[in-house]
């Protein structure tokens, strides 16, 4: 069984600063990570791969120092990687990023054989529109199974996919056919420490390294820039509020006498509230 | 690569003077429409705080409002095109199909990108929910076109391009984005963050209903069970009007209970931040802010939660929001109305005594009226 797993180097946004007079994002020494949500999908295809045996590829677009990450994927017990790296997808939105993605799948399963399961995070914590993933599905043909939380069985003589999807108040239960894509809940599972053996291969290991062309990409148009539907035409800092808290005194006051300043403060701003509380309070839970 | 906060390019600004270049085909695009979700049977909420936007964005381009129903024949089809109307719907469309009884992505894209093709929005909003987000991204694939995931903003601009504004860098900024030479415009916003419109009496629109069909062999995907979340455990916090939540400042699992018992006594709800998640204090559907759910009570207590930009962007449609922290300096008393520098495990009993005693007064006061 092949697996493809996409992941994307994208900056610590713990770390991003921004500049308190430009507003502009201090990138500089943020230290980059893969995608925290991509992990989840990357141990759930390891786990599959354990169990019924096979490959994973993991597949990044990104800068040439986008290796990095792939690198860390091969350290954690991945097979291949996969670093699809060219100046024309600079500034592409999710329409170009799934293109550019779903080409590089096709050429992966003409290279290394066809894969029964793309995989792919629920969202990045940096671009955060959790659309690429089924951008993908849609360009490749593949049957779509977004935010799963568990993957039940997998029948690899019939083809079967039984999985359970997170939906608004509660869990579908879906039973689908391979190929498809997934897209991975977060908390599913926790990423293994990767085997010495592993790290050692990783070091070793030739990361396969296709631009635009190799991919087999024939009309760049359709890539970045140009290929992207969507601009971004305005980066700005949220307005800050005018006033800040109007703070209780706390000053030589016992706790309950400041307790009961704040309920008051509360029903002064609010004086409905003291109504809906006193109707709704205790008594309903 | 493939993020959408880079800094755009000069040329986007000129890119961005639109309407007016777009291609031909585009040119009749009219209407502002609105999918609305069904969720075994009851309408989401997220689709009536869409109808407010969808009206405003319709009326500053003087076009019309439509909800888009897509469903099996019957009484959950037929009340949300009602309740459509009823939040200010000028029209729906309605696709009546024993296959949409369940949400699969298979159908509903067909359909959806039918119902597009045949008869042309130019902005298309839907919920950033699970659902809304399985679906959108595979309509906007199928028609090519520009989606803006999760926006926090939504505007007409002068030529009468939509500009979504959503947050970007982790919350830390926001951008406004174009759909620039495609049609539709869409989007996607999430639940509570735009307010909930009021609901008029207006019992009528026009109904149009749209001929579509698919067969069961032809889906891939089937819908073999649905397991319910505990109701009791799992309340609707997105749509709570009082929520207390917990952070890190809490210092102990166990002091959670000092939360739960004042949520308790005021009839709230309750959550926290995304550090007490981490640590499995809490359930992730818990969670508030960015990567949680967004909230907008009519009043919220935060107690030892600093008050990240991440935290800050699920709170601040709040009507009042109280702050308990131990620093005076912590951000969240930045954007907090009222604000107690004190420590939480001490204060809240001390609160929860307050409440009770400030209601139970005043729920005599109510007997002897
Ligand atoms: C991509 C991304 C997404 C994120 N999404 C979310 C999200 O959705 N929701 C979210 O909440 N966070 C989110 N975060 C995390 C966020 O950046 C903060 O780290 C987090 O909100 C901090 O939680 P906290 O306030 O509980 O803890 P801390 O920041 O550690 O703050 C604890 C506070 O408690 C105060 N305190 C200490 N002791 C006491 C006491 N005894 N009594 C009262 N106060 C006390 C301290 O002064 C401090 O202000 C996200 C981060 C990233 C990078
Ligand atoms: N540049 C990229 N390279 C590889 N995978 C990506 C890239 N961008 C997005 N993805 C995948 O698509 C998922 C959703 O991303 P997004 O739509 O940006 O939230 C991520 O979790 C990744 O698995």
């Amino acid at each position: 069984m092949h697996i493809v797993v996409c992941i994307k180097q994208v900056p610590d946004s713990a770390q991003i600063r921004v500049h308190p007079v430009t507003n502009t994002i201090m990138r500089q020494g943020v230290p980059t990570i893969i995608n925290p949500y991509d992990l989840f999908a990357l141990e759930q295809a390891l786990q599959v791969r354990d169990y019924h045996r096979g490959e994973v590829t993991v597949l990044t677009m990104g800068p040439p120092m986008a290796e990095e990450s792939l690198r860390k994927a091969l350290t954690y017990g991945a097979d291949r990687a996969v670093l699809l790296t060219d100046r024309h997808f600079a500034g592409s939105d999710t329409l170009a990023t799934s293109f550019a993605l779903s080409q590089a799948i096709a050429k992966i399963g003409n290279s290394f054989g066809s894969p029964d399961i793309v995989f792919t995070g629920k969202q990045t914590i940096d671009g955060d529109t959790a659309q690429v993933g089924p951008g993908i599905a849609k360009r490749l043909n593949l049957v779509q199974l977004t935010y799963v939380a568990k993957i039940t069985s997998i029948d690899l003589s019939t083809r079967a996919i039984t999985v359970e999807r997170r939906s608004e108040g509660g869990t579908h239960v879906l039973k689908s056919e391979l190929p498809c894509l997934i897209t991975m809940l977060e908390g599913s599972n926790v990423i293994r420490r990767g085997s010495l053996d592993d790290a050692l291969r990783a070091a070793r290991s030739e990361i396969v390294k296709w631009n635009a062309a190799d991919a087999g990409i024939e009309d760049i148009t359709k890539c970045g820039l140009r290929g992207s539907p969507t601009v971004v035409k305005r980066v700005f800092a949220p307005t800050p509020r005018e006033q800040k808290a109007v703070q209780i005194d706390t000053v030589e006051k016992a706790v309950q006498e400041v307790a009961d300043e704040l309920v008051a403060s509360i029903f002064v701003n609010q004086p409905a509230l003291e109504h809906e509380l006193s109707s709704t309070g205790s008594v309903s839970r | 690569m493939g993020t959408r906060e880079r800094k755009a390019p000069p040329s986007a600004q000129a890119r961005a003077s639109m309407k007016k270049d777009l291609p031909e085909q585009f040119r009749d695009y009219r209407h502002v429409w609105v999918f609305m979700e069904l969720e075994r049977g009851q309408v989401h909420p997220v689709s009536f705080e869409l109808l407010g936007e969808g009206r405003r964005l319709a009326d500053q381009l003087g076009v019309q409002l439509a909800a888009i129903i897509l469903g099996p024949r019957g009484d959950s089809t037929f009340n949300a095109v009602a309740e459509a109307f009823a939040y200010d719907a000028d029209l729906a469309y309605l696709v009546e199909e024993p296959l949409l009884t369940d949400y699969r992505n298979e159908p509903f894209t067909k359909a959806l990108t039918d119902l597009v093709i045949t008869h042309k929005p130019e902005i298309l909003l839907l919920g950033a929910t699970t659902l809304g987000r399985d679906l959108a991204g595979s309509v906007a694939t199928t028609l090519l076109t520009g989606l803006t995931a999760d926006c926090t903003g939504l505007d007409v601009d002068e030529d009468g391009s939509l500009a979504a504004t959503r947050p970007t860098f982790g919350g830390s900024l926001l951008c406004t984005i174009y759909t620039l030479n495609c049609r539709p415009q869409m989007a996607t916003v999430r639940p509570r963050v735009m307010r909930m419109p009021q609901r008029s009496n207006k019992p009528i629109g026009r109904i149009i209903r749209h001929e579509w069909r698919m067969f069961e062999e032809e889906i891939v995907t089937k819908v073999v069970g649905f397991l319910s979340d505990d109701r009791s455990e799992n309340a609707n916090l997105a749509y709570a009007d009082v929520v207390v939540a917990g952070g890190l400042g809490l210092g102990a699992a166990e002091n959670l209970q000092l939360i739960k018992d004042l949520a308790r006594t005021i009839g709230a709800d309750y959550g926290c931040s995304r550090p007490l998640v981490q640590k499995g204090w809490m359930p992730a559907d818990r969670q508030i802010g960015q990567t949680g759910k967004t909230i907008r009570p009519k009043l919220y207590i935060a107690a030892g939660i600093s008050g990240a930009v991440q935290h800050r962007v699920g709170v601040e449609g709040a009507d009042l929001i109280v702050a308990i922290n131990t620093d005076p300096n912590a951000p969240i008393f930045d954007f907090a109305h009222v604000g107690v520098v004190a420590d939480a495990v001490s204060f809240l009993p001390a609160l929860t005594e307050a409440f009770t005693r400030r209601l139970a007064s005043a729920n005599r006061l109510r007997l002897v009226n």
